[in-house]
């Protein structure tokens, strides 16, 4: 049951203790570290999207000044294992080795064939060039319904097919649905891969140490990673330290066991010293891992009046070259969330896994839930449309009402709560719906240039990754959990651990104000300390909007058991009954006696001393807890988008944007809204900039930030945000995650605008991202067919 | 190898480097001034900007040869004393950083911009910035924390200190 | 990434200069700015054998009246071109599409000269100067030479400079009185470069159109005059309509390029709306 915490921190607009070293330079990030020995490393990547490795040359390499060693793909095929895929959705899911340096094949451009270790990175840069490989060329699988078909070229020929699984999930007659309802909207929408775009390029540096290794790494999951290098390499666990310094931004690309990281663990075990690579940008784009790229087959059943039926949704989701970490789950997260926020009684989900000869998928930001909540909220306004109804009636008419919470939804999940009709009453507000849509008809009368058009998305997703009994039914490698301990020092000072990881969420901050909260403290007298798997021994790290809901709550819990600890100690040094205790403000009285007290702190120094505690408890005030969560939180929210688009050129400039979200409790208004702000950013760009385009012969176009556009100051509109406040019911702090929302409704919200705009010129879909020379065909083909 | 002197945040320094190595490699691999980080190849994302005898550049398109007899200014070299310069507390107070990579060039840039127009409005910060990318914030903070720099320092002009 | 070695010289006069490239041969690259050559640099796009940097030939920064002519050095950066009062005095249209450029940092260091020297046809001011009919002067240990601005780009990436030449400034003439100038840009987002650009200078006697240039960015190997468009409009008189149907010319006799940005029918789209918004910014002046 929720329990509303409205302490003096929780709720508060603290500005975050990360800033100190990150506005000074003063940050540790991985590329900054300097070891004596240390070692550069190079890699040589493959030019071809698929080709057979005939010959490596390496003999001239090995004799440039500074050169340490080269080794060829080959040359570690003992030791190098294969990279691991955590997610094998179904039983008979075709899982292809994944060497971290090719040894006989490449499949996509990128791949690394060979490296160089050098005392420099210029002398490592300058030796690659001196190697000399042979390929023999093989035909690239490069398109998604191509590679499904009969008599395709293979990726892999030894599995016999493209396609590495098909899974699916049904519920309801959806054959009769289709059969019966009166209206049937059946589109085709493509979901276009992305480049992730961390602004910190990945780095890795591992050093021995001991019988041991550490290894620093730009990743979001050190705690993963150590678990995934020691089974990939052999290396015991023990032996295992990573840790995630400052990492600069993820977005779920740092969310990977990357070869890079295998390689440089090997190599610093063959060379004895420390080894360090960092990617170069164009680099990155190549082989960071990308997201999104999906081919969605979509029919929507509805009444004449525009109560859906059910919803049949049929995917190709390309999972590139190999599966990675959690590739060929990312499209099933998705799988959930098709429905939205509407009532239906049918639903079909199919997704097929397919290989291409191209940079591996996997989580970005939002990962599987953007895709499926584009499909419905476009489907809705296409809806809409058809039976000329406004697109926020039509889902007034089929959203779940607050009343009806907690809801069983046709895609299997209970969601615990919500109230679409309030985010989406004060959004309208916000928004002028009605005086915009005054000017759009305005502007549609007066045949001006620039159209106007209005874009809604109403979404909720599901994130607090996740319920481990969820997961193990999804048979994924590892459970949802989180960990967190805290530590009141005898000074009174406070230290958290949390198994969460941090890379820009602005964790040292919001978890000291739940713990100032929870234990009466300071908000300074906390530290929070993370990203090390020595100092945090436990932990699920930072992905899937979980930090908070799932990571959060195991630090609550941890308070409260240092509380109950303190306590015992209280009551024993008060010589009172615990349950005549009071704890308020960081203070332990005797109920009506309110000048027979001890404080958390003075607490603390007697548990450490130990002098005098009670029988059974055990000295120094502390504790650890986890906490795995029974159901995955739902924020919603409601966008609103006003695009203007000039119908001479195509170009489409963002004129307002509403964001309300609900996304329960907040602990940290500032930050709610800054990941929300974020969110709308990275969401925008998938629909007006952002797309990894691959030429006849699999070679990445968009390798530098020239060709893929990420906007900037200049491109973005000023966000109205505001929010609505409908707390979880499954977590005592009734938070649900925000770090994804934002992404997950904009990107709708604007092409549903772009749509609306063009609608009376026949337009009904612009595919992402929608350029400006996708407009004007948009708008030429419908001239020229009318 | 071709000697250089090079004043970096107040300090000089010289020293014989290859005439391809980048400013800001000389900087952060040579002089451990990591606070100026590298974040793409061509010149796009601004992560590595500093200013140049005051103006700002990209250190990443720029030779440590041609940074002989120069002054640099990095993050790290503003706000002497440990004060902070109103841009950086500026960045703070309005919560213009995320993951913090992009925000020693964005600083930079916008202690540039302000030099150039002391009151700019909002569409004159969003071009001002448009060579430094950020992928956490949406930009709509960084707007802020440039306008509430910019009051501060027209207030007191005096406090505009870069090393 | 990190660029290949080189040898690096660093003249101080157009003298040192030019002897230092008869010096280097073919594989010298000028180094003027930078901007666009480092990242090639970093790339490995170009592997040049001497780099001779321009940064210290202070001679070529100045920008100079020249009576009925502006004379800019080429090594007057972006930055000091925008704001200085002679050009945006004699020669607004520089002025306004070099704010265009790029962003500031890269405008700090980026030079009009090396702009064109690079010759990139997506580049803003290799279009200008057309429009200008810009004369580029040019420095050789040989001697020097002048080649007005419509010799001086002659394909992609290439300029009409010789490996041993250098190009010291740009003469540009005076508009007088009745002109009016404007810098149409169309790019996907403020710092990438132009899908389609046009430079356009209009005078104007009484209302009609006494004289007008049009030239257009990335419309091809090298920028280009919209000639068709400049026939089109002499002596027609100044309305909406007669921008509208000389600029449904604009594409004439172009080769567009196709790439992420725009495909060639795109761009001819543009180029004909794009020039129709200029002719009339231009007009209104």
């Amino acid at each position: 049951m929720t329990e509303t915490v409205a302490g003096r921190e929780i709720g508060s607009a603290r500005r975050r203790s990360e800033d100190a070293r990150l506005i000074t330079g003063r940050t540790q990030w991985t590329d900054n570290l300097q070891l004596p020995g240390m070692c550069h490393v190079a890699f040589l990547r493959s030019p071809y999207a698929h080709a057979r490795i005939t010959g490596v040359d390496a003999a001239e390499a090995r004799q440039r000044p500074g050169v340490v060693a080269v080794f060829t793909g080959a040359d570690l095929a003992d030791e190098q294992g294969s990279l691991p895929c955590a997610w094998p959705v179904t039983e008979d899911m075709r899982h292809p080795d994944h060497p971290p340096m090719a040894v006989d094949h490449v499949r996509y451009v990128g791949e690394p064939v060979a490296c160089v270790v050098a005392r420099d990175r210029y002398a490592a840069a300058d030796a690659l060039e001196a190697i000399d490989v042979d390929y023999e060329p093989l035909t690239p699988v490069l398109d998604m319904e191509q590679a499904v078909a009969d008599g395709a070229d293979l990726v892999h020929a030894d599995l016999g097919t493209n396609s590495s699984y098909t899974w699916v999930f049904e519920n309801g007659d959806l054959d009769a649905a289709l059969r019966d309802a009166p209206v049937l909207i059946e589109r085709r929408y493509v979901q276009q891969r992305l480049i992730p775009t961390a602004m910190e390029p990945r780095a890795v540096v591992c050093a021995p140490e001991g019988d041991g290794f550490t290894l620093w790494s730009a990743t979001q999951i050190p705690h993963i990673l150590r678990l995934m290098l020691a089974t990939v390499t052999g290396i015991p666990e023990h032996r295992l330290r990573v840790i995630a310094p400052d990492v600069g931004g993820g977005f779920g690309s740092k969310l990977q066991v990357y070869g890079e990281e295998v390689l440089a663990l090997l190599l610093a075990r063959r060379l004895g010293r420390p080894i360090k690579w960092t990617e170069s940008r164009s680099e990155g784009n190549l082989t960071v891992h990308h997201g999104r790229d999906q081919i969605q087959r979509l029919t929507l059943a509805a009444e004449r009046d525009g109560t859906i039926r059910g919803l049949k949704v049929d995917l190709l989701a390309d999972m590139g070259a190999y599966l990675m970490l959690v590739t060929p789950g990312i499209p099933l997260l998705g799988a959930f969330m098709f429905n939205g926020i509407y009532k239906m009684d049918a639903y079909s989900f199919t997704c097929t896994g397919v290989f291409t000869n191209k940079t591996p998928t996997d989580a970005y930001r939002g990962a599987g839930r953007p895709e499926a909540t584009f499909a419905i909220e476009r489907l809705m306004d296409e809806l809409a449309a058809e039976l000329d109804l406004d697109p926020i009636e039509v889902r007034r008419r089929n959203w779940i009402r607050h009343e009806e919470f907690p809801y069983d939804t046709i895609a299997g999940l209970t969601y615990d709560s919500g109230n679409y009709e309030a985010a989406t009453d004060k959004a309208l507000h916000l928004f002028e719906y009605d005086t915009l849509r005054a000017e759009q008809a305005d502007r549609r009368e007066r045949r001006d240039p620039v159209q106007l058009g209005i874009g809604v998305s109403t979404f909720t997703e599901m994130c607090g990754l996740a319920p481990s009994r969820v997961l193990g039914s999804l048979s994924y490698g590892a459970g949802g959990w989180e960990h967190a301990s805290v530590r009141v020092l005898p000074s009174g000072k406070v230290e958290v651990v949390t198994g969460s990881s941090a890379h820009g969420q602005g964790h040292e901050t919001a978890w000291a104000q739940i713990t100032a909260d929870r234990l009466g403290v300071p908000f300074e007298d906390v530290r929070v300390l993370h990203g090390d798997t020595s100092v945090s021994p436990k932990g699920m790290d930072t992905y899937g909007s979980r930090s908070l809901a799932v990571g959060g709550i195991a630090l609550v819990n941890a308070c409260d058991k240092v509380v109950d600890k303190a306590r015992r100690v209280a009551a024993h040094l008060l010589e009172a009954a615990e349950e005549d205790l009071e704890f308020t403000g960081g203070r332990f009285s005797v109920r009506g006696v309110p000048d027979q007290a001890r404080t958390i702190q003075e607490v603390a120094l007697a548990a450490f001393a130990a002098h005098d505690l009670p029988d059974g408890v055990e000295p120094s005030l502390d504790s650890d807890a986890t906490f795995d969560p029974d159901n995955f939180s739902f924020p919603h929210g409601t966008h609103l988008c006003a695009v203007e688009v000039d119908t001479e050129t195509g170009f489409v400039r963002i004129r307002s944007y509403v964001a309300v979200d609900d996304v329960g409790l907040v602990v940290n208004p500032l930050i709610v809204e800054g990941q929300v702000h974020g969110g709308l950013a990275q969401g925008i760009a998938q629909a007006l900039y952002e797309e990894a385009v691959y030429d006849a012969e699999g070679n990445l176009t968009t390798t530098t930030m020239a060709d893929y556009l990420i906007p900037s100051a200049a491109d973005l509109p000023h966000f109205v945000t505001d929010r609505t406040e409908t707390p979880a019911t499954t977590n005592p702090l009734g938070v649900k995650g925000v770090g994804e929302a934002g992404t997950i409704a904009s990107t709708p919200a604007v092409v549903n605008a772009i749509v609306d705009a063009l609608r009376p010129y026949g337009v009904r879909d612009v595919p992402m991202p929608c350029t400006p020379e996708r407009v004007w065909r948009a708008l030429n083909e419908q001239e020229g067919s009318a | 190898m071709p000697r250089v002197r090079i004043k970096v945040d107040g300090v000089t320094y010289e020293d014989e480097v290859e005439p391809r190595l980048l400013l800001v490699h000389y900087l952060r691999e040579r002089l451990g001034k990591v606070g100026t980080p590298v974040g793409c190849d061509t010149t796009n994302c601004g992560a590595c900007t500093v200013l140049l005898d005051g103006l700002s550049v990209k250190s990443c398109s720029v030779l440590a040869v041609q940074a002989d007899g120069r002054e640099i200014t990095t993050v790290e070299g503003l706000g002497p004393g440990g004060e902070l310069h109103p841009m950086q507390r500026a960045f703070h107070t309005e919560h213009a950083l995320q993951c913090g990579f992009c925000t020693p060039g964005m600083i930079m840039a916008s202690i540039d911009l302000l030099r150039e127009n002391a009151d700019p409005s909002e569409a004159e910060i969003r071009e001002g910035l448009e060579g430094n990318l950020c992928r956490c914030t949406g930009y709509q903070n960084i707007v802020r924390a440039v306008r509430r720099a910019a009051e501060e320092m027209r207030q007191a002009p005096e406090r505009e200190v870069t090393s | 990434m990190i660029p290949a070695g080189f040898e690096y010289v660093r003249p101080e006069s157009v003298d040192e200069a030019v002897s230092a490239l008869a010096e280097a041969g073919e594989d010298a690259k000028v180094l003027a700015g930078g901007q666009s050559l480092m990242p090639l640099l970093r790339m490995r796009l170009a592997y040049p054998e001497v780099l001779v940097d321009l940064d210290r030939v202070a001679e070529l920064r100045e920008i100079r009246d020249l009576g009925d002519a502006l004379f800019i050095g080429a090594m007057a950066t972006h930055h000091q071109v925008m704001r200085d009062p002679l050009v945006r005095r004699h020669a607004p249209l520089i002025a306004q599409a070099t704010a265009t450029v790029a962003d500031p940092a890269t405008r700090h260091r980026g030079t009009f000269g090396g702009a064109l020297a690079h010759a990139d046809p997506a580049g803003d001011l290799p279009a200008v100067a057309l429009a200008l009919d810009a004369v580029c002067n040019v420095r050789s240990a040989r001697g020097s030479r002048d080649v007005p601005a419509a010799d001086f780009f002659v394909d992609w990436l290439t300029s009409a400079l010789e490996p041993d030449e250098l190009l010291t400034g740009v003469t540009v003439p005076k508009l007088g009185p009745g002109w009016g100038t404007h810098y149409e840009k169309f790019h996907r987002t403020a710092q990438s470069w132009a899908v389609v650009g046009v430079a356009c200078a209009v005078r104007r006697e009484r209302d009609a159109v006494a004289d007008v240039r049009v030239a257009l960015t990335n419309m091809g190997a090298a920028p280009v005059r919209a000639t068709a468009v400049e026939r089109s409009l002499e002596g027609v008189p100044v309305s909406d309509g007669a921008f509208r149907s000389a600029a449904e010319h604009a594409a004439d006799g172009t080769a567009p390029p196709g790439d992420l940005h725009g495909s060639p029918d795109y761009r001819a789209h543009l180029a004909q709306v794009l020039t129709r918004r200029a002719l009339t910014a231009a007009s209104a002046r």
